[in-house]
């Protein structure tokens, strides 16, 4: 079974690291870069492995029918209309497969959907550690990961505009006290003066970069209408609705780049406000923020260009490789 | 009045006297006569709703604006600014025609008006004139929608372009300071209306006007369909049209119901919207589940097995329906203990939905199952809404819609309980009731021919929107980025098999209309048990001046 499970989850999921864009031709989800991701590809795999067979069981008793219970090799129609013992059967059944749905499904959600608190993921690693329960200690760092816990949340607003995001993180200051903030523009719109640079659709002028192998606490808002901050390799998708601030969180190990694009209808140009995070080492982070600090737009993206290398993080590849 | 002048009455009904043409059609109270009306327009309409998906498909089958900027004023760039207002306003109506004004007045209005009467044994609907306003306001309406189409939406373009949804701010006139939208919120307030009044009639009718002896848990299936549907018409439609008048005061008088500067809430608009939204859903489902009901019994020549179970399962998706509003909305920003009950209470819906497939498929057993065209259809219904609903299953988890809400597997799941289930179901019910209807008997092999095309069209039209969606596809875009184009561009060839099955089944129609081959009263044999069986086809004019008495058990 278990063989079985990785065997459909690489051929529906095989991609290679980094890759984060729409592959043509693919049957699944995009490669995962966060726990949560994974998490959700799990659950799908698992989703898959109940509905798949349930269909298959429903074409196979249609056909059955079809070719048994048909006029020419049946032609004296039998007159039973009920059996209570096999009614009871297909109501209880069901049931107890939502019921094993469910025990999946409200893990998962609660996972993704509540920011940890890194106080408690820190006391209780410790703890872990103190008590010498290593197997414990895996699970649990398999979920949560106490370093970046220690260096706390990296915050990140994402304003929706039409038709563009406005990027805000509070806690990077100038002199003056105002949070680095700036707006980040399609460099696709689909008419004849869009650029030629980057992925289509996809790719922005100024990205929104990101600390890798720490805890991103994103803060979604609108200034007009509803949108929506989605990155489908990370699992999320939060609206932005005005008069609203929406959070959610998220953790990335692999620097690279990851595409998501606006996933409410907000108007004319909906089609053309992608999402761009650039995942970078801390270093690169760093850098990139002194210069957008210091108004050098361009050369801050320049310096994000290249994503700095670090050892390859093994611990959240599971799934998609 | 004196006995003679009684006498004459009857005289003048037995003669199946039809009054003239204007007076039969446009003043019309009999129930057959306006159920036609009903169907004549859905099908009118749902041209309509079908063009405008075909602009959908054919912009979509290659990546960049191309084709819609055909369509719009101006050249160039201009044109590709235009038209991707164009796109947004196509999806919008797209959706909207094919919900209010052509599956609802089909499947309700059309089916439930000729039958309901039938199958229970009444002469006619219990409020015959209010049945005729019903429908004149649904032609209204559809006037209506039509009309916000070609009139300013906002700076971008004719038309409102923010979804079938109507979420403010995009509805409100930040999104859309035109007129069209008040238009449109017009158009909605009057097919509310006349789908209200027509809840009410045929609560009023089932309840009151069935044949002496046939009680409730006698009633055919798909009278109780379409009772647990009018319930559900009455109950969320007022709640939509609060939703509209709020908007539209917004919109005009300065209230701040969904405008967060004035202390509003732009969520509060997206409750209400699904408290009836997803009602409406099964709106839409729920007569075709008794459509299929009765197809799947008459050519299994069975009675319909765990009949009470099916009813009740009707009933309790009707009433479970009621309470899973929120699971449309797990993006939102809901708080998380909210959206853990949304999904328990969505997954038990899987439940009742299992019986009735289930039933259907034993229903079939041992049966002795001729494959006529609507049981064609209705055997591909069965798969082709077991497909949708595993994918509903997987929806209904906030932690996995987290990823794929607003994706092409949302839209790939709904057309497939929609397009597939719903529209499946209603050409399953034509081809079932067709000879009752009209009297002649249409071709069987253009009849199949129809729904293998259709049947290969729309799988190839969907199947593959669940990869595009799992990929991270949005919905409502008009153009996507390079590694969207293979599916999308096969999604189109489906489409296209659609139209071929589209032009057969008019074919079909009008292949019918020609020959004016004789109906019998029952084509279908023993296992049509019903009591429209029993009426000579097409049934006169009024029918069951003597009630019918249901003595016998079955006849569901």
């Amino acid at each position: 079974m278990r063989h079985l499970l990785a065997a459909l989850s690489a051929a529906l999921f095989a991609a290679p690291a980094f890759a984060a864009i729409p592959r043509d031709g693919a049957l699944g989800m995009q490669p995962a870069a966060t726990r949560i991701a994974e998490r959700i590809h799990h659950f799908h795999t698992f989703l898959l492995w109940i509905i798949i067979p349930i269909t298959i069981f429903v074409l196979i008793l249609l056909l059955w029918v079809i070719l048994r219970h048909n006029s020419r090799t049946n032609p004296t129609p039998r007159k039973f209309s009920h059996n209570t013992l096999i009614e009871v059967i297909w109501t209880v059944v069901p049931a107890l497969i939502l019921v094993g749905i469910a025990s999946q499904s409200f893990p998962n959600l609660y996972y993704q959907d509540v920011p940890p608190n890194l106080q408690m993921v820190q006391d209780k690693a410790n703890k872990l550690l103190a008590d010498g329960k290593s197997a414990e200690y895996e699970r649990f760092t398999k979920e949560y990961n106490p370093e970046a816990a220690a260096q706390g949340f990296v915050n990140v607003k994402a304003q929706g505009n039409q038709w563009n995001w406005t990027y805000t993180y509070p806690d990077i200051t100038d002199d003056a006290g105002y949070p680095l903030e700036f707006v980040s523009n399609p460099l696709q719109v689909g008419l004849s003066t869009d650029s030629k640079e980057g992925i289509r659709n996809l790719s922005v002028d100024y990205p929104m970069v990101v600390p890798a192998g720490r805890y991103i606490r994103y803060y979604t808002a609108a200034a007009d209408v509803i949108h929506s901050f989605a990155v489908p390799a990370f699992g999320i998708k939060t609206d932005a609705v005005p008069g609203r601030l929406n959070e959610g969180w998220f953790l990335v190990d692999e620097p690279g780049t990851y595409y998501g694009q606006c996933s409410e209808l907000c108007g004319v140009n909906h089609a053309y406000m992608p999402i761009e995070v650039r995942v970078v080492p801390q270093e690169q982070f760093d850098r990139w923020a002194e210069l957008m600090l210091a108004g050098d737009y361009d050369a801050a993206a320049a310096s994000v260009q290249t994503i700095a290398s670090v050892e390859p993080a093994t611990k959240f590849a599971a799934v998609t490789e | 009045m004196p006995m003679d002048e009684v006498a004459l009455d009857h005289a003048h009904d037995d003669h199946d006297h039809k009054p003239g043409f204007f007076t039969r059609w446009l003043f019309s109270t009999n129930h057959k006569d306006i159920g036609t009306l009903y169907l004549i327009f859905a099908l009118i309409a749902g041209i309509v709703g079908y063009t405008l998906s075909g602009l959908i498909r054919w912009e979509l089958a290659e990546p960049g604006v191309g084709v819609l900027t055909r369509f719009v004023a101006g050249e160039g760039d201009v044109a590709i600014q235009n038209a991707k207002h164009f796109y947004n306003m196509v999806i919008t109506y797209h959706g909207l025609i094919m919900i209010f004004f052509m599956v609802m007045p089909a499947l309700i209005g059309g089916f439930g008006n000729w039958f309901v009467p039938l199958m229970i044994g009444a002469p006619d609907m219990a409020f015959p004139r209010m049945n005729n306003i019903s429908f004149w306001l649904t032609v209204a309406a559809f006037v209506l929608a039509c009309i916000s189409m070609t009139i300013p939406g906002g700076s971008a373009g004719n038309g409102f372009a923010g979804g079938w949804v109507l979420y403010p701010p995009l509805s409100s006139t930040t999104g859309h300071p035109g007129p069209a939208m008040d238009v449109l919120i017009l158009s909605l307030h009057t097919a509310g209306i006349a789908s209200i009044l027509g809840a009410i009639n045929f609560i009023v009718t089932i309840l009151n006007m069935r044949a002496p002896g046939m009680t409730l848990h006698k009633m055919p299936l798909f009278a109780w369909g379409v009772l647990v549907t009018a319930v559900l018409l009455l109950l969320s439609l007022p709640v939509l049209a609060a939703a509209l008048t709020m908007l539209l005061t917004d919109r005009n008088f300065g209230s701040q119901f969904f405008n967060p500067a004035g202390g509003g809430d732009p969520i509060m608009f997206q409750h209400l919207f699904w408290f009836f939204g997803h009602p409406e859903v099964y709106i839409m489902i729920l007569p075709a589940f008794g459509i299929i009901s009765h197809i799947v019994s008459t050519f299994s020549k069975k009675p319909i097995f765990g009949y009470l179970g099916m009813a009740y399962a009707m009933v309790s998706i009707g009433v479970i329906g009621f309470v899973v509003w929120a699971h449309h909305m797990y993006t939102v920003g809901m708080d998380v203990d909210l959206k853990a009950y949304f999904v328990a209470a969505t997954m038990v819906i899987a439940v009742p939905t299992g019986i009735k497939i289930f039933s259907w498929i034993a229903t079939m057993w041992g049966g002795s199952i001729e494959f006529k065209v609507p049981m064609l259809w209705a055997i591909g219904f069965i798969f082709l809404f077991t497909v949708g609903g595993v994918t509903g299953v997987v929806l209904a988890n906030a932690g996995i819609d987290h990823s794929l809400h607003d994706t092409y597997y949302v839209v790939a799941h709904f057309h497939y309980v929609l397009s597939l289930g719903a529209v499946f179901g209603l050409f399953a019910g034509w081809y079932y009731w067709f000879e009752k209807m009209f009297g002649i008997k249409y071709n069987g092999m253009i009849g199949g021919l129809h729904f293998w095309l259709m049947f290969i069209g729309s799988n190839v039209l969907f199947f593959p929107q669940h990869f595009l969606g799992l990929q991270g596809m949005p919905r409502r875009y008009i153009d996507y980025a390079d590694g969207f184009a293979t599916w999308h561009h096969i999604s189109s060839i489906g489409y296209a098999i659609t139209m071929v099955a589209t032009l057969v089944f008019f074919i079909g129609l009008a292949e019918a209309l020609i020959r004016r081959r004789k109906g019998v009263a029952n084509p279908w044999g023993e296992g049509a048990t019903t009591l429209e069986w029993t009426l000579p086809s097409p049934p006169p004019f009024h029918q069951y001046n003597e009630l019918p008495h249901v003595t016998a058990k079955g006849g569901h």
